[in-house]
């Protein structure tokens, strides 16, 4: 089996994430990481190969800034087996539109020799959180996509998957190839091992520019956007609260005077 | 005028309430038109509701081909609708399906796709709340038609009586389309309460409940709240995951949302943090929710809360 995990390089979440003044994402001012939420992917990914053993290949495929590297070697560390970093200056600024290009195209070269099987993602980056690259990414690979995977089964080509709609909760079918993403409740992800660690620094890692997988520039990046940010601003912080201590029950006939003072009574 | 579609969000043809709030920023940008997937059977009953809340005309498009399978046929019907009536915009609600929906569809009809809304202004200006609630955006589709995801509770319900006139829509859906397919559904229990990402008042409990969820849903019916959780409380097995608040749970925007043994981390804040006025109980006087906070008390939620439950069951008589 041929699985690409797709890993995204974000600004850690607990840092203050802020904008360049262009109203991109500042992804160089911030330290950044690979999304906690593709660390599910990469792990779910691993597991299907040791259950196929064999020959299956994990690509961990990240596009993103100089730093994105990091996301990519956090995959090997964990286990995959080669890395993609497609690296270019004109995909600064990207939305959606363009970044699903670029990842479809990437996807494509990485097939090029042994068709990929699976298509593997978070169920959405802990930055833009839009959960909606891997069903841009299906459509223009052609695939089926199988999102929001909470229990993922192989049988030979034919996928299984659990999950918790807007509404239900579903059991989906599908055969590969197809793109699937993942929950936070499909299991803990490992952490890299010593041997892992080690082991990651001798993996295949290939960095490739938009020239490499037939992308032109101008398709991508701030200018080539199809939605324009106008504006960004910090939001007030909230003004400080009132903060009671219960004695007695003094707490209990506070909140209730404070939601009746609301008219939420 | 133009048309401005709005999807319609609906199980088994009950609309959920998020769609009337679509009809009320559509009538911003244009005439609305709801698109309804469903049962013709059911199209002129929904017509009727549509047509109250705004929308003039209502495509009706016959899920027979469709409603076994994910986003795909959707999105395929909808580019079709797109071609015909070159709206001025598709409006959806942001859940998994309404965005998915639209992320194939600004693929396949080269459309700008701006997720997430909380607000649409009427030259089509865009408000977005991003990191966790800390920064607000604005911005436009530049190119195609704009394709706009709106959470819930971002616009106000306005009933002003269109004519939802009903017409029906054959789509075309290729075999392709047909290939993600739902193989089992069990609907949600109904809890009785009202819709998580709907509800005006949500209160929540965490890993403070120590299991005990008794507090919290006795105060949430006191208040006619839905109830959540923390992933501690759905990881622990004490609530389903569908209760769950936060990135990787439901993204609520109640009028109140009431915070009970929930520590405030970033995760969870995801989840919550565009809340209008957010009270927490929390013994713990340094627990960052009381950074969020309009009130907070500090003390046990076993305590405190049975005995609010009851002054406001008493206050209501
Ligand atoms: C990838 C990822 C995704 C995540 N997604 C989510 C998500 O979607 N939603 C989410 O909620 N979390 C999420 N988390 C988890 C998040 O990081 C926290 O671990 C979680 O929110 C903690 O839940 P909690 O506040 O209930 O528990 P804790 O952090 O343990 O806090 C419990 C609180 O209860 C208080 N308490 C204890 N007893 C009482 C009492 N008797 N009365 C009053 N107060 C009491 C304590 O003082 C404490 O503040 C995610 C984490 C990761 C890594
Ligand atoms: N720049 C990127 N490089 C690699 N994978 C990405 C990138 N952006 C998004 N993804 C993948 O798409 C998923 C959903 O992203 P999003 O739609 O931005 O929430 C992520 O969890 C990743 O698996």
């Amino acid at each position: 089996m041929n699985i690409v995990v797709c890993v995204k390089y974000v600004p850690d979440a607990t840092a203050d994430r802020q904008f360049e003044s262009d109203n991109t994402v500042d992804r160089v001012g911030v330290d950044g990481l690979l999304s906690e939420l593709d660390e599910y992917a990469v792990e779910q990914a691993l597991q299907l190969k040791e259950k196929a053993g064999d020959d299956t290949t994990v690509t961990a495929l990240c596009v993103g800034p100089e730093k994105g590297v990091d996301a990519v070697r956090k995959a090997l560390q964990m286990g995959a087996d080669q890395g993609i970093h497609v690296i270019d200056d004109a995909i600064a600024g990207s939305d959606y539109v363009a970044t699903s290009l670029v990842l479809a195209k990437a996807v494509e070269k990485a097939g090029s020799e042994k068709k990929v099987d699976l298509v593997m993602c978070g169920m959405a980056s802990t930055d833009a959180s839009g959960g909606v690259l891997p069903a841009m990414l299906a459509e223009r690979l052609g695939l089926p996509q199988v999102t929001y995977a909470a229990v993922v089964e192989t049988q030979g080509d034919q996928v299984r998957v659990k999950r918790d709609s807007d509404t239900a909760t579903e059991v989906i079918g599908a055969s590969m190839p197809l793109v699937l993403s993942v929950t936070d409740q499909t299991g803990e992800a490992r952490y890299p091992s010593f041997k892992g660690i080690m082991a990651a620094k001798k993996k295949p890692l290939e960095t490739w520019s938009l020239s490499d997988i037939g992308v032109d520039a101008g398709e991508v990046g701030l200018d080539a956007a199809w939605t324009a940010v106008e504006d960004t601003s910090a939001r007030p912080p909230r003004t400080a609260g009132e903060i009671v201590t219960d004695e007695d029950g003094s707490g209990a006939t506070a909140l209730t005077e404070f939601l009746v003072s609301k008219k939420f009574i | 005028m133009t048309e401005v579609l709005v999807v319609v969000d609906h199980v088994d043809g009950a609309i959920r309430k998020p769609t009337y709030e679509l009809l009320t920023l559509a009538r911003k940008l244009g005439e609305a038109s709801a698109v309804f997937f469903g049962s013709p059977d059911q199209g002129a009953e929904v017509a009727t509701k549509l047509g109250q809340y705004g929308a003039e005309k209502v495509y009706v498009v016959d899920d027979a081909q469709i409603k076994g399978y994910l986003v795909a046929p959707k999105a395929e019907a909808l580019q079709q609708l797109v071609e015909k009536t070159s709206p001025a915009a598709v409006l959806f609600v942001s859940g998994y399906e309404g965005k998915e929906v639209a992320a194939r569809l600004a693929i396949k009809t080269s459309s700008g796709l701006i997720t997430d809304a909380v607000d649409i202004d009427d030259a089509g200006v865009v408000t977005q709340s991003v990191f966790a609630g800390n920064y607000t955006v604005t911005g436009k589709v530049t190119k195609g038609t704009p394709l706009i995801t709106v959470k819930p509770n971002s616009a106000p319900v306005e009933e002003v009586g269109a004519a939802g006139t009903v017409e029906e829509f054959a789509a075309t859906i290729s075999d392709a389309a047909k290939t993600a397919q739902i193989v089992a559904q069990q609907p949600r229990k109904a809890t009785g309460r009202p819709e998580l990402t709907e509800a005006a008042i949500v209160v929540s409990g965490g890993r403070g409940t120590g299991g005990n969820f008794e507090p919290i849903e006795g105060l949430a019916d006191a208040l006619g709240a839905a109830v959540g959780a923390s992933r501690a409380a759905v990881d622990s097995g004490w609530m389903p995951h569908s209760f769950q608040v936060g990135q990787t749970g439901k993204v609520v925007s109640p009028q109140l949302y009431v915070a009970n043994g929930i520590s405030g981390a970033i995760q969870h804040r995801a989840g919550m943090q565009t809340s209008k006025t957010i009270v927490a109980v929390n013994k713990d006087e340094e627990a960052p929710i009381f950074e969020l906070v309009d009130f907070g008390v500090v003390g046990d939620l076993h305590a405190v809360l049975p005995a609010a439950t009851e002054e406001i069951n008493q206050r209501k008589g």
